[in-house]
């Protein structure tokens, strides 16, 4: 059996499908035109197989493939997903199989090509067939420096796919598609996968900065950990989330779920605005791919300045709570007329 | 305890020159340092040995002058250091470091009977890919936790972890032997964890201390070597180029002028009314 069709696998370790299976399935459906075969998602799940298989139908799957599970606790053991993924590969011979970069699917990812020995190219931007037919993967390296095309010699080709970078598909309720519900008890479970105990949630995500459409982001220009607070209502105000710099996360003036950059969260929104951020590497590989930059900074020199759309020369503070007085007035003069 | 922690040299990404035209980086730029996110696992490992007993050895895949981050990762606390090096090596991606990586490790363990723990940093500066703590850990059969943020508990047979797995951060119990890739910041026991600034003596005293070096043939016992290097890597770079040029020319309002200015967009925008 030749290696022919796209599988891309949903994630759900916590009995809700990640929307950026969608995305797959979006791109999947586009690459099928130049690669021969059928799009297959496969999912695992724990209730609700008959709403999970509607939903992957719907925005493009031609072909789901559910592994049933029975506690939270095995939706939750990622070994289990990697067991179930090599079988649906096994099974089918997928040429392509996508994966999502959130740290779930990264983490995944290596361990399903390890296991069948093949290549993965992570965090991907971009995927496409070149004029030999070959898959092309095009992913930043070097911290954002370097964009790298790749190509895998090996089948399948894995890749895993950035959040947020192709859209969600229009879902097709009308679609139908081939079903098959296998039980996970059917798998011969691999050894390493029983040396895990999932104890459960440790915590929730406060915010989930990539899904924030405007972002305020505090640097060191901050001068006390309560002035935060300023920000963080100017942000509000705007109907965004509050973002920061490394530094302020190393000195524990803001939580790690807030840190725009390479080691913490990569976003691209429709409005950035870096406050008292001089621009680091780091940062800058976090949110240079944002619709519309505004930087406000006393040196005009900063390297942010070269990745934003509009630079603000002034003190962060006097320009924020300016800003936030004004727009306070203007709200209060709407509710008075 | 045996501890193993994987290290890679990488190059300052703050001071590193690209070249522009081909995509790659300037080798002669920026000296090779420990990839920051190593300096964590490192730290860690020597504070479960602290805590524990045992062992810490380093290991790094690297051309022969990485030897010097070694010698850094020596005078961090770390007992021993063995550098992989050989051209066979050379023009590995993740599947063929992490394979080679993986065979060191079942090599070191028949000299020290066997590796309990083997962290590692969560991904590189240079690769930034994130593979190869997983997938040393699917090469000798282990779990593994990567994005790991807290180091809860570790006794002699099992650890406790908290790992980010995008929505939430889950707890998780692995029984040892295991691989932990760490993040930064990274937590141990309640405690944050901060990489040590080495004295001068331990700088003097790893600068005379004994490197392994190991070859390709050396693992060829434990390994299967045409899964070394190159020839062991299915992925190949086929063009690469600077992705920064493409920089902006913002414009620029000075003082009050830029509130006017700012709330404008934000209008414009769609963001105020």
């Amino acid at each position: 059996m030749s290696w022919r069709g796209i599988l891309i696998y949903a994630e759900n370790y916590s009995g809700r499908v990640n929307s950026s299976a969608f995305e797959l399935l979006g791109k999947a459906n586009e690459l099928k035109i130049r690669i021969d075969g059928e799009v297959s998602a496969i999912t695992l799940a724990r209730e609700d197989v008959d709403v999970v298989v509607q939903q992957l139908i719907s925005y493009g799957a031609d072909r789901v493939v559910v592994y049933k599970v029975s506690s939270d606790e095995e939706l939750a053991n990622q070994l289990i997903h990697r067991d179930a993924i090599v079988d649906t590969v096994n099974m089918f011979k997928p040429k392509l199989v996508l994966i999502s970069a959130t740290p779930w699917g990264r983490s995944l990812g290596p361990r399903v090509a390890a296991k069948l020995g093949t290549g993965i190219t992570a965090d991907c931007l971009d995927i496409y067939v070149d004029e030999q037919g070959d898959i092309v993967q095009v992913r930043p390296a070097f911290t954002g420096n370097i964009i790298a095309h790749i190509k895998t010699l090996t089948n399948p080709v894995i890749t895993t796919i950035r959040p947020k970078v192709f859209p969600i598909p229009r879902p097709d309720p009308s679609k139908r598609g081939e079903v098959v519900v296998k039980n996970i008890e059917e798998l011969n479970l691999s050894n390493d996968a029983r040396n895990i105990k999932v104890l459960g949630v440790a915590k929730v995500k406060e915010v989930k900065l990539p899904d924030v459409q405007i972002i305020v982001s505090v640097g060191r220009g901050l001068r006390g950990r309560e002035d935060i607070e300023i920000f963080k209502e100017f942000a509000k105000m705007l109907g965004g989330e509050l973002g920061c710099s490394k530094p302020l996360v190393d000195m524990g003036w803001c939580e790690k779920d807030r840190q725009v950059g390479f080691s913490g969260n990569i976003v691209r929104p429709r409005i950035y605005i870096a406050c008292g951020i001089s621009g680091a590497p780091q940062h800058i590989a976090g949110m240079k791919d944002s619709e519309y930059v505004i930087a406000i900074n006393i040196d005009e020199t900063a390297p942010i300045s070269k990745y934003s759309d509009l630079l603000i020369v002034g003190n962060m503070y006097e320009i924020i709570e300016k800003a936030i007085k004004k727009i306070s007035e203007v709200k209060k003069d709407m509710l008075t007329t | 305890m045996n501890i193993v922690v994987l290290v890679k040299p990488t190059p300052d990404i703050t001071k590193v020159k690209f070249d522009i035209e081909k995509g790659t980086i300037d080798r002669s730029s920026a000296e090779l340092e420990i990839n920051p996110f190593d300096l964590y696992a490192i730290e860690v490992a020597v504070k479960i040995k602290n805590l524990l007993g045992g062992t810490v050895t380093t290991i790094s895949m690297a051309p022969p002058h990485g030897e010097k981050t070694l010698r850094d990762a020596i005078s961090r606390g770390v007992d021993k250091a063995i550098l992989l090096t050989d051209r066979k090596f050379a023009g590995a991606d993740t599947l063929a470091t992490s394979y080679t990586l993986a065979m060191a490790i079942k090599k070191l363990g028949t000299f020290i009977g066997k590796v309990d723990l083997i962290l590692c940093g969560e991904k590189s500066v240079d690769g930034d890919t994130a593979h190869v703590g997983p997938e040393v850990a699917e090469h000798l059969g282990l779990p593994h936790a990567s994005f790991v943020t807290h180091i809860v508990d570790i006794s002699s047979d099992r650890v406790v972890v908290e790992t980010d797995y995008g929505d939430s951060y889950y707890q998780l119990e692995l029984k040892l032997p295991t691989v932990i890739a760490v993040s930064r910041p990274l937590m141990f026991r309640g405690a944050l964890v901060e990489p040590r600034v080495p004295r001068l003596s331990d700088i003097l005293k790893a600068r005379r201390a004994k490197i392994d070096i190991w070859n390709a043939d050396y693992l060829s016992d434990v390994a299967n070597i045409s899964r070394f290097g190159l020839v062991g890597s299915p992925t190949r770079v086929v063009k690469a180029f600077y992705a920064l040029t493409t920089t902006k020319t913002p414009m620029v309002i000075k003082g009050d002028e830029g509130v006017d200015m700012l709330i404008k967009i934000l209008k414009e925008k769609g963001v105020l009314r």
